[in-house]
């Protein structure tokens, strides 16, 4: 069956929020939204996610900060960003403007960075939900990020939810970069996080082989694109399991990672994500966000399923009654 | 992928390209690409960023070139045309495309050349295939009144582009090579001031290596020039959501930031860069940047 236009229901609900669609972007990768607007009207998607901002304006790391791989980049950007004042002024206020849903990215030093950021954000309208990014690898104490271990990832998620009013869903962004990616999902929820952002960039390093030296100017960078999907992929399928089998409690998924169409996106549905967020591809095609969004409506409706929904974490149900049936 | 677009007038549009034409020239392909509405609104100095490798390529990041000239009239609508060295794996697949093969393209992109009000002497410097957006812009400086000289550099005779449309759009054209293969012997630099005195010329264009706009700046500005230097900075994007190929320019207000060569760029006042940052192929976050001390904390 072919359809032009999927006429499938295509409202995604994460916790408190409801959104037109599941498609998001991927912090870092569409700064505010502004650029990606001279190609497509970004009140369209169901939320854009803004680059994480941080207390005070930042350079950013030296350069060269970016290097291509196969089917991927490294990136250490290391933050860039005007400071909170300047994007709640500037950039909140144009995403208000265009009619976009905003789920504000912010990232901190320290817990109590991330707490102010949030009180800060608190009462602003035009605020869909807070994403806290407590594992971005390009600050410093690189690959020890908040998300790396269950306290620290726990104290942050705490400190916001305490300044955050209910009604502002609260999703925290973890490292793929650890030994056990549920015990840290745990520790989120337990504190009181509303949903999950699975997978952040993985930690790695690219050598120029004619110079023979590092190719980014700060070593290390954040592994993103079509090369990280299954990692994205297993860590959905990990703690989405973990929920079924009641070893945490049931909080929605948010899924990132190398999604380029809408089977990428729908892979990280069926794992169980219930709204994706497009990032690296935005670089190679500033339609895609939108694309993706039509092909997976196109690809749910396909396979039968009459709201988009029903679709999430539909491999596990596949998986268990191929299993009761053995 | 590509759905034509166009939200804002003037701005950049996302199209299905189609390689009309490819020629080879000295050590380059010269690319005519069918990009409709590309080309009808874009101004010399600005870029076209081309996805490479095809529809399911592992190459992620689009390739940006400075465009050499347009045609907005064509028979199938407007083109676009770019100067390609065969410098990388992306590069090297745009290289061996032959006619009727599509392209993604996203432009026009960036800041244009900014031009003057009134009849003014121009110089214009190009190294390699950095000459490629100068000839559009003679020719719409000379319809402008303005006097043009240009300079071409390269490493060798080979790697030189444009010499005879050089000597079609400019009172005069000077080549220099570091080889001697060609021309003078030596860099671009070697002969800029007597041509900027010759002519006497108040503004200096120039598009190429960073280690050459910035001595083309040290020269222009001692001999009482303004440079405006495109400059080539790798990007990711080409339209400013990545972050990537910032540099650090000083702003009227004497800040230093670190500015998206794409959006911001590719053209900038030579005077205001900081080119003292770019050391060993590392370009450095100037302790006195805006935001840099907050990078010293954590």
């Amino acid at each position: 069956m072919t359809l032009d236009v999927a006429t499938v229901d295509m409202t995604a609900r994460i916790g408190s929020l409801t959104l037109p669609n599941p498609l998001m972007t991927a912090s870092g990768c569409a700064a505010a939204g502004r650029e990606l607007h001279q190609f497509f009207d970004v009140g369209e998607l169901g939320a854009v996610v803004t680059k994480s901002v941080m207390t005070a304006p930042r350079s950013g790391r030296d350069t060269p900060r970016m290097a291509e791989t196969d089917s991927g980049m490294l990136n250490s950007i290391g933050l860039q960003g005007p400071g909170i004042d300047a994007f709640v002024e500037k950039d909140l206020a144009w995403l208000r403007e265009v009619g976009a849903r905003a789920v504000v990215s912010i990232a901190g030093s320290s817990v109590q960075e991330f707490r102010d950021l949030a009180a800060r954000l608190a009462d602003e309208p035009g605020v869909a939900a807070i994403e806290v990014n407590i594992s971005c690898p390009n600050v410093a104490n690189r690959g020890l990020v908040f998300a790396c271990e269950p306290t620290s990832a726990a104290s942050v998620v705490a400190a916001v939810r305490a300044v955050l009013p209910p009604t502002i869903p609260l999703l925290a962004k973890l490292s793929p970069d650890v030994t056990d990616i549920v015990e840290i999902a745990a520790a989120c929820v337990s504190a009181g996080a509303d949903g999950l952002t699975m997978i952040n960039t993985l930690l790695g390093i690219s050598i120029d082989v004619d110079r023979m030296r590092p190719r980014l100017a700060g070593l290390t960078g954040g592994l993103s694109g079509p090369a990280v999907r299954p990692v994205a992929v297993r860590c959905i399928w990990q703690v989405q399991a973990a929920m079924l089998a009641g070893r945490l409690p049931t909080v929605p998924i948010v899924g990132v990672g190398g999604v380029r169409t809408g089977l990428d996106a729908l892979e990280l549905v069926l794992a169980g994500a219930c709204a994706v967020q497009v990032g690296t591809v935005a670089f190679h095609d500033p339609s895609a966000p939108l694309r993706v969004r039509d092909e997976l409506a196109k690809a749910v409706q396909e396979r039968g399923f009459s709201s988009f929904m029903d679709a999430v974490g539909h491999a596990h149900r596949v998986l268990a009654t191929a299993e009761g049936t053995r | 992928m590509s759905v034509p677009s166009s939200r804002r007038p003037g701005g950049p549009v996302q199209v299905a390209g189609r390689i009309i034409s490819v020629r080879r020239v000295g050590a380059y392909q010269h690319l005519t690409i069918l990009a409709p509405g590309v080309a009808e609104t874009a101004r010399p100095g600005q870029f076209v960023a081309l996805a490479v490798g095809g529809e399911r390529t592992g190459m992620l990041l689009r390739r940006s070139f400075s465009i050499h000239k347009v045609t907005p009239t064509g028979v199938y609508g407007g083109t676009v045309d770019v100067v390609v060295a065969d410098a990388g794996r992306g590069t090297h697949w745009l290289t061996t495309r032959g006619v009727g093969e599509p392209v993604d393209v996203v432009g026009p992109l960036g800041r244009a050349f900014p031009l003057p009000k009134t009849p003014e002497a121009c110089v214009l410097v190009g190294g390699g295939y950095g000459t490629a957006p100068l000839f559009w812009l003679a020719d719409v400086l000379r319809e402008r009144g303005c006097r043009v000289d240009i300079i071409l550099g390269a490493a060798s005779e080979d790697r030189l582009f444009g010499v005879l449309e050089a000597r079609r759009s400019s009172t005069t054209s000077t080549v220099t090579t570091d080889d001697g293969s060609a021309g003078t012997k030596g860099r671009v630099t070697n002969v800029l001031g007597e041509v900027i005195d010759r002519a006497d010329a108040s503004v200096v264009y120039a598009c190429g290596p960073m280690a050459m706009l910035r001595a083309v700046t040290d020269v222009a500005t001692a001999h009482g020039a303004v440079a405006q230097v495109a400059v080539e900075e790798s990007m990711a994007c080409g339209i400013g959501i990545c972050m990537t190929c910032v540099m650090p320019v000083e702003g009227p207000d004497g800040q230093t930031r670190m500015l998206r060569s794409c959006v911001e760029g590719p053209v900038f006042r030579g005077d205001t860069v900081r080119w003292e940052s770019w050391q060993d192929g590392i370009g450095r976050v100037p302790d006195d940047c805006v935001g840099a001390a907050a990078m010293r904390s954590h």
